[in-house]
Formats: structure tokens, sequence, C-alpha cells
């Protein structure tokens, strides 16, 4: 009982939350028997400047493309232009040391396990119009906010 | 034995008592046609990707992989199949490609990529004959669509300016030394060089060795 009250709740706000925005679901007010013609793909964002972490730890996104990059227990082919042995010849930025410390810190001789599946925590981006708002401040703003230099 | 090769010597010295000699000439220069034009389609029917894929060891593994790649679908629309890569158009290494090729049918019948595991053991092997062919020809089948003289650099990326004026323009390195597995997936890598940096694998050698530990 408690539950279904929930649900409904949830299923209330939710549909109020999209009727005036427009957006129903991802298909669209296609029946479900219907099959949708996807959305046209939109192209990554592959213009090799560098773009602005909104915070110090924040996973830099990745300025370029990267179609049909093999990353699996064959090869690593991020590593062959961001290892620290690559960037001579790629001129690419190396993976930082926090890629080489294990989970209690200690710093290892090649990227750590944990850090090998690069995508995992970066990603290309694509110029779109964004399907929620977001409110983020950069930490700059919040200071100035507070009223301190 | 000696005397039939002499009779037939002489047989064939003695002028044509019943063809003339513009006829004899015509036949052959005919004959000749057929022949080769025959030998000629044949090389062509081989030529193709229907008859590359009618293996399922080359549909089942490779063609998969390709299916997801640039050169199967772009936005020019223009594709590259199986014999763009691997046989050269050039005559003389098209004949010499050829003479390699009765060894795959010797690899059918004697099943070395038989299954998906067994193609997968062999796969680095497979895939280092092709690499040693194409750093030999200098990317030849690359260069069939794509030329450095005609790459407009202004119009690259600029990761693949950086490249390809460091490397490829300076004749340092050619197309395959940095393009490996671009139209299949790589075997494993932990024995075979990678550009831009050879050694970087080494990175994923020791993640697999502290796997494994
Ligand atoms: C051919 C070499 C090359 C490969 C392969 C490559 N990168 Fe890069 N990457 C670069 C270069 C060069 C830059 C610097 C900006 C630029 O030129 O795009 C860069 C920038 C980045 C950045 C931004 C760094 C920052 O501080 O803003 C990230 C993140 C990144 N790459 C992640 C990846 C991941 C993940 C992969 C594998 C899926 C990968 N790269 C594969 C060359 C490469
Ligand atoms: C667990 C998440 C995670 C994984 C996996 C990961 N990174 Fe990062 N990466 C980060 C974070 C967080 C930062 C920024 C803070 C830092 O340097 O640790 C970063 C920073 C970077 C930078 C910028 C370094 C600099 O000094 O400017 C590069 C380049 C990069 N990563 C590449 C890679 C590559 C290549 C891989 C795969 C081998 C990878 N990362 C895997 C989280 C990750
Ligand atoms: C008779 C079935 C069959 C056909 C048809 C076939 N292949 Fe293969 N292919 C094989 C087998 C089996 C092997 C593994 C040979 C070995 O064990 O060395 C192989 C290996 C290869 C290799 C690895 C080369 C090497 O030197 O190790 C390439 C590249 C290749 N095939 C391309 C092609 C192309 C391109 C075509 C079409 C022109 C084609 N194959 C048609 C069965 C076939
Ligand atoms: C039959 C002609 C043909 C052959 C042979 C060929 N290519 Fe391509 N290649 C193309 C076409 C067409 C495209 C897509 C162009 C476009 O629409 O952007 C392409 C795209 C590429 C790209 C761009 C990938 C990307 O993500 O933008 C690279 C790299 C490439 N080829 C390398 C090679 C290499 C290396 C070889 C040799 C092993 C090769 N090509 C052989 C026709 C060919
Ligand atoms: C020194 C290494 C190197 C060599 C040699 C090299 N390339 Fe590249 N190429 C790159 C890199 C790095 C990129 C950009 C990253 C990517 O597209 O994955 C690139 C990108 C490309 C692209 C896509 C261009 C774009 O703007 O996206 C094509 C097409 C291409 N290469 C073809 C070739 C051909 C053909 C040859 C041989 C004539 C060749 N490359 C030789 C490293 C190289
Ligand atoms: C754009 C060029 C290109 C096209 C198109 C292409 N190949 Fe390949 N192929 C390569 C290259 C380069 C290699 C060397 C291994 C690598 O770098 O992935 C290779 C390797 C192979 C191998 C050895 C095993 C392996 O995966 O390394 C086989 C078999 C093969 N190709 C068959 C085919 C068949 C069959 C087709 C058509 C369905 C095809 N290839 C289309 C470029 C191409």
């Amino acid at each position: 009982m408690y539950r279904a009250a929930i649900a409904t709740l949830v299923l209330l706000t939710a549909s109020a939350a999209f009727a005036d925005g427009g957006l129903v679901t991802l298909r669209g007010e296609t029946p479900l028997d219907v099959s949708t013609t996807p959305p046209p793909m939109p192209s990554v964002v592959n213009t090799d400047i560098r773009e602005v972490r909104g915070w110090p730890e924040q996973p830099p996104v990745i300025p370029h493309h990267i179609d049909n990059y093999q990353i699996d227990l064959n090869v690593n082919r991020c590593l062959t232009c961001h290892g620290r042995t690559a960037v001579g010849a790629s001129q690419a930025p190396m993976i930082s040391i926090t890629h080489f410390m294990g989970r209690d810190g200690q710093v290892l001789a090649a990227v750590t396990p944990r850090r090998f599946f690069c995508t995992q925590c970066h990603v290309t981006q694509s110029d779109v119009r964004p399907i929620v708002g977001n409110d983020f401040k950069d930490v700059d703003d919040v200071i100035k906010a507070m009223g301190k230099p | 034995m000696w005397r039939l090769v002499r009779r037939t010597w002489a047989v064939m010295r003695r002028p044509s008592v019943h063809f003339s000699l513009g006829f004899l000439t015509l036949g052959g220069f005919l004959m000749g046609v057929v022949f080769w034009g025959g030998f000629n389609t044949a090389l062509e029917a081989t030529n193709t990707e229907a008859f590359c894929i009618s293996c399922h060891e080359m549909r089942d593994n490779v063609f998969q992989e390709l299916r997801q790649t640039i050169h199967y679908t772009n936005r020019s629309g223009v594709r590259a199949s199986c014999p763009d890569c691997h046989v050269p158009h050039r005559w003389t290494n098209k004949i010499a490609r050829k003479m390699q090729a009765s060894k795959e049918v010797w690899g059918k019948i004697f099943g070395t990529i038989s299954t998906r595991e067994k193609f997968l053991a062999h796969r680095l092997t497979l895939a280092r004959n092709e690499w040693a062919r194409l750093e030999a020809n200098d990317s030849l089948e690359c260069r069939n669509c794509h030329s450095a003289e005609s790459m407009d650099i202004t119009r690259q990326s600029s990761r693949a300016v950086q490249a390809h004026e460091r490397f490829l323009f300076s004749g340092e390195q050619t197309c395959i030394d940095c393009h490996k597995g671009i139209a299949h997936r790589l075997p494993d890598m932990r024995a075979a060089a990678l550009r831009p940096d050879p050694a970087a694998m080494g990175d994923a050698r020791r993640f697999l060795a502290a796997m494994e530990e």
C-alpha cells in the first residue's frame, strides 16, 4: 500500500515535470507498437582544444574523437598516446600521477588496474542542447557569492 | 626418346602447308587473348569481397569487425572492401599475393583457424604477416586510395596534422605504423609494437601481469 502510494507520487511528479517541457520520453509521443526514426547521432567534438574542468578533481573531458579506439585486455589505444613513454611522439598530456596510484595510494610503475579502462571516467562531448538543465556553480562563483575575495 | 624429340622438332620447323602465315599469326594472337583474358577473369573473380567471405573463417571474424568501422560506412559513401586492402592492384604484386593465397586453401583444408578460439589464438601471426607486407610496400594499398600528397592538412584535426607532419611527410613512418587495427580488432599487442609509442603497451603488460598475480 505504502509502496504503491510512493509509486503514484513519483509518477505524478514525473508527468508534471515533463508535461510543460514537452519532453515525454526519449521516444517522443510515438505509440509503443510503432518504431520511431531515431534522431541523428550528434557528432563528437573533435576540436583538440582542452576544456576547462569544473573542479580540480574532475576527470577532464576528451577533446578529440575516440571512434574505434580499442580498450581491452589486448590493447589500450589511449596509452599509445597518453602513456608515460608515449608523450614524446604524441605530444599528448601524460596521464597524471593519480593514474599510477593503487587503492592505498602507493605509486606503481605503470598505470594502475583501476584506471586502465579510461572511458569509465573520461568522456567525449557533443555540441547539443542539454535535455535537462543544471545549476552547477563554479567554486570561484560560490566564493564570490559568499563575499570573500 | 631422343628420336621422338628430333622428329617433333622437325615437324615444328617445317613451314605450314595448309595455313597462311597471316592466319597463324592472327590465330596465335586470338588464342593469347583468350587465355590471358580467362586467366584475368579467374583472377578478378577471386578479387571480390563476396569471394573472401564465402569462407566462414573470413566472414564470422574479420568481416563482422570491418562492418563497425569507417571503411564500411562513412559520409562519403566510398567503401573499402577486402581486396582493396589485401590484394595489391599492381600486376606483379597481384601474382605474388595469389601464390600466397594457396597457403590459405591449405589452411582451410587443415582448419588452422576453423573455430573462433583457433582464430584468436592464431590472430597475432596472421596480423603480423599483414603488417610486414604493408611495411615492406610502404602501405601501398592504403595509398591507392589515400595519398599523402593530396592530403589537405588544413582540413585535418590537429592531432592528425601533428602526427602526419612529423612522421609521415618526413618519410620516417608509414600508414600502417600508426594505423594498425584500422579495419579489424587488434590481437594481443603485448608482443607487438603500436605507434606512436611501441613501448606504451608496457603499461598494459604490467597491468595484465598484475591481474594474473
Ligand atoms: C593519437 C594520440 C591520442 C590518442 C590515441 C588518444 N589521445 Fe587523448 N589526447 C591526445 C592529445 C594530443 C591531446 C591534447 C588535446 C588535443 O590535441 O586533442 C589529448 C587530450 C586528451 C584529454 C584532455 C586532457 C586535459 O587535460 O584536458 C583526455 C581526457 C584524453 N585525451 C583522453 C583520452 C582517452 C580516454 C583516449 C582513449 C579512448 C585517448 N585520449 C586517446 C592524443 C591522443
Ligand atoms: C577512475 C577514474 C579514471 C580513470 C579510469 C582514468 N582517469 Fe584520467 N583522470 C581522472 C581524474 C579524476 C583526473 C583529474 C585529476 C587527476 O589528475 O587525478 C584525470 C586526469 C587525466 C588526464 C589529465 C592529466 C593532466 O595532468 O592534465 C589525462 C590525460 C587522463 N586522465 C587520461 C586518462 C587515460 C588515458 C586513462 C586510461 C588509461 C584514464 N585517464 C583513466 C580519472 C580517471
Ligand atoms: C578457402 C577459404 C578462404 C577464402 C575464400 C579466403 N580466405 Fe583468407 N584465410 C583463410 C584461412 C584458412 C586463413 C589462415 C591461413 C593460415 O593458417 O595461415 C586465411 C588467412 C587470411 C589472411 C592472413 C594472411 C596471412 O598471411 O597470414 C588474410 C589477410 C586473408 N586471409 C584475407 C583474405 C582475402 C582478402 C580474401 C579474398 C580475396 C580471402 N582471405 C579469402 C581462408 C580463406
Ligand atoms: C578503397 C579505398 C580505401 C582504402 C584501400 C583505404 N581507405 Fe582509409 N578511408 C577510405 C574512405 C572512403 C574513408 C572515409 C572518408 C570519410 O568519409 O571521411 C577512409 C578513412 C580513413 C581514415 C580516417 C578514420 C577516421 O576516423 O576519420 C583513416 C585513418 C584511414 N582511412 C586509414 C587507412 C589505412 C591505414 C589504410 C590501409 C590499411 C586505408 N585507409 C585503406 C578509403 C580507403
Ligand atoms: C606517425 C603516425 C601516423 C602515420 C605514419 C600516419 N598517420 Fe594518419 N593519423 C595519425 C593520427 C595520430 C591521427 C589522428 C587520430 C585519429 O584519427 O585516430 C591520424 C588521422 C588520419 C586520418 C583522419 C584525418 C582526420 O582529420 O581525422 C586519415 C585519413 C589518416 N590519418 C590517413 C593516413 C594515411 C593514409 C597514412 C599513410 C599515407 C597515415 N595516415 C600515416 C597518425 C599517423
Ligand atoms: C582498410 C583496409 C582493410 C580492409 C577493408 C580489410 N582489411 Fe583485413 N586487415 C587490414 C590490416 C591493416 C590488417 C593487419 C592487422 C590489423 O592492423 O588489424 C588486416 C588483417 C586481416 C587479417 C589477419 C587477422 C587479423 O585480424 O589481424 C585477415 C584474416 C583479414 N584482414 C581479412 C580481411 C577480410 C576478409 C576483409 C573483408 C571483409 C578485410 N580484411 C578488409 C586492413 C584491411
